[in-house]
């Protein structure tokens, strides 16, 4: 929840908007007081420290400009941006000469509004932060189900915090299921753009067609059907991190754009001439080895030494089997409280099964191992029975078998599709997960669309 | 406890409103009930705009909801503003009874041309719980995972969360 402790000053002389805007940040947990005119602002600014001031240009007795004048006289650090009903470029730009932070014309997109505040704001209580970050972070705040204290997973960490405060390049290596977002989501959040977005990219999800559009968004009437404008991955991750997964995978031109746009920091929408500049940070994520691929022709080297600047190499759950016990007591109890189970325990026999198993799809393999087990687990005590696997505990180093947890939900995914003509919203309704998701299993398990 | 009305306002998908319904009573141990007002909203419409002025609906209902005891909800399918801004997908009466929420702008199809029943309801239930969660007392999350971040773009809708995080879900009375 938030509760933020700057102080914003409303001056409109008309009630309606006045009342609006009140409301409006008042959601979004301001402190917020409204002035009818310029004489009356000046009186409550006089009174109290405002960070932002949000002032109409045109009120009967003081102006805006007026106002804006007067209020940096007293306190030059204070924001202030212009609202006008009409866009007056001469005018606007005076503003901005006499210390405006920007102008707005109105009615305002609600989303230019709220960005220009919060970036105006933070941008100020940032300089301060990022200080403070650079020098003090003694532990860095992992995302809930970032889990282990293996040796392994103990130099992640300190990767993750060598690395967060800075805006470099990541590159984050592992197999699937090892939980690449879980570690890019760590390092955003010990960031300084942690109040912004971290955007992420499926690029292996994503199909040729729509990808220009989804990553750069489009205007309103860029093409049939779009009566209103988007915004595109790159510009959702202003002031935050783009995620961009499975690079690996993007084709030959698409890498030719994200090369541009990465180095430029800019780019257009679909059917829009506006250049769009946006600041955000850049880690990817990739299960094959890029450097292979550009031996290959398949990726190109500029991109890869762009992108490759500190890697992040995660290894697979075979190799910290140290974590196994914890990871499964951690997601038992998760699984427990979203189905009302009252289970406790893990069998030492079960819980051998689990630390010798291969466990190719790594933790989120192990993951849904533990949701079968407390899905038909009775009592207690999840026991080897409970889990996905017909085999015994010496056999379970080899997963190859038909009968693992991953050939079973490979083949249920690929029935689904078929059965549904691989129509994705239908099929993940109808697995009853998201549709990001089927695209990471369609992907991973390397499963191809037969009508394409 | 109270329970949550939901009160369609020129919406008309009545297989849409169930699954709503559903939804609602998978996520809170209160009563949901939907019911009819005699609301004409007409005089909101801004000829101008094109669009219905959401804090006029919200205040045309008031008086009609005195004696519903629990939060109403309002569902449209209308494209709603407030004077300052181009448009809002809904509005709520912080710590109060009345939430209002329009669908118009989550249809997948003014955007992309194509339309998406399933990310329409999904779009629309975190909308709801965004709205009902102002009427719980509860301001904007900074967490991008949880369903109160503010949400000022269609693009906003689709990356939060779709519930609340667990600090904003200790405010919510009746959550399962």
């Amino acid at each position: 929840m938030s509760n933020k402790k700057e102080k914003i000053l409303v001056v409109d002389d008309e009630k309606i908007v006045r009342e609006s805007l009140f409301h409006w940040f008042q959601e979004e947990g301001y402190q917020i007081e409204t002035a009818e005119d310029g004489e009356t602002a000046l009186r409550i600014f006089d009174k109290n420290k405002f960070d932002l001031l949000l002032v109409d240009m045109k009120m009967p007795g003081m102006s805006g400009l007026e106002l804006l004048a007067k209020v940096k006289e007293i306190d030059k650090d204070t924001i202030v941006i212009l609202i006008t009903a009409f866009a007056s470029v001469p005018t606007a730009i005076k503003a901005l000469k006499d210390g405006a932070y920007d102008y707005v014309t109105k009615p305002v997109d609600p989303d230019e509004l709220e960005h220009l505040v919060k970036k105006a704001l933070e941008q100020r209580s940032l300089r301060v932060e990022n200080e403070q970050l650079k020098g003090s972070i003694e532990e860095i705040i992992k995302p809930d189900n970032l889990i282990g204290e293996s040796a392994q997973m103990k130099k992640i960490y300190e990767l993750i915090h060598t690395v967060a405060p800075t805006d470099t390049t990541v590159m984050i290596r592992g197999e699937s299921g090892t939980g690449k977002e879980l570690v890019a989501k760590a390092i955003h959040i010990n960031s300084r753009r942690k109040y912004f977005p971290i955007i992420p990219v499926n690029c292996g999800a994503l199909a040729e067609s729509i990808l220009e559009s989804e990553l750069f968004g489009h205007e309103k009437g860029a093409f049939t059907g779009a009566q209103f404008k988007r915004k595109g991955k790159f510009e959702m991750a202003d002031g935050g991190t783009i995620f961009l997964d499975e690079i690996g995978s993007v084709s030959p031109k698409m890498q030719v754009e994200l090369l541009r746009v990465i180095e430029s920091k800019q780019f257009s929408r679909v059917g829009g001439n506006q250049v769009i500049k946006s600041d955000f940070r850049v880690i990817i994520a990739t299960n094959e080895p890029l450097e292979d691929l550009v031996k290959q022709g398949k990726f190109r080297e500029d991109l890869y030494y762009r992108l490759n600047v500190f890697s992040i190499i995660i290894p697979p759950l075979r190799e910290r089997t140290g974590d196994i016990p914890v990871l499964a007591f951690y997601f038992l109890n998760n699984f427990c409280n979203a189905m009302n189970k009252n289970i406790k325990n893990i069998s030492p026999e079960a819980m051998e099964f689990l630390t010798k198993y291969d466990w190719p799809g790594n933790v989120r393999e192990l993951e849904n191992a533990i949701e079968r087990a407390v899905v038909v687990g009775k009592g207690e005590t999840i026991k080897v029975d409970d889990l996905p696997f017909h085999v015994s505990s010496s056999q379970a180093a080899n997963s190859d078998g038909d009968n693992s947890m991953t050939a079973m939900e490979k083949k249920h995914i690929a029935r689904v599709l078929n059965e549904n003509n691989w129509n994705i919203s239908k099929s993940a309704l109808i697995l009853e997960i998201d549709r990001v998701t089927l695209y990471n299993k369609i992907s991973k398990y390397g499963l191809r669309n037969p009508y394409k | 406890m109270t329970g949550i009305n939901i009160v369609p306002v020129k919406f008309y998908k009545n297989t849409f409103l169930k699954k709503i319904i559903k939804e609602l009573n998978s996520r809170f141990h209160s009563d949901i009930s939907l019911i009819a007002l005699d609301l004409d909203v007409e005089e909101t419409y801004s000829e101008d705009r094109g669009q219905f002025f959401s804090s006029q609906i919200i205040a045309l209902s008031a008086p009609l909801t005195q004696t519903i005891p629990g939060k109403v909800l309002m569902i449209t399918e209308v494209d709603l503003f407030v004077p300052v801004l181009t448009f809002v997908f809904g509005e709520a009466q912080l710590n109060g009874k009345h939430s209002l929420v329009s669908v118009c702008r989550l249809h997948e199809e003014f955007y992309s041309g194509i339309s998406e029943d399933e990310l329409l309801f999904q779009r629309t239930m975190k909308e709801i719980f965004h709205e009902l969660g102002h009427c719980f007392g509860l301001l904007h999350c900074i967490d991008w995972d949880c369903v109160m971040h503010s949400s000022q773009g269609i693009e906003e809708v689709d990356i939060k969360g779709n519930f609340y995080c667990k600090i904003c879900a200790r405010s919510i009375d009746g959550l399962k």
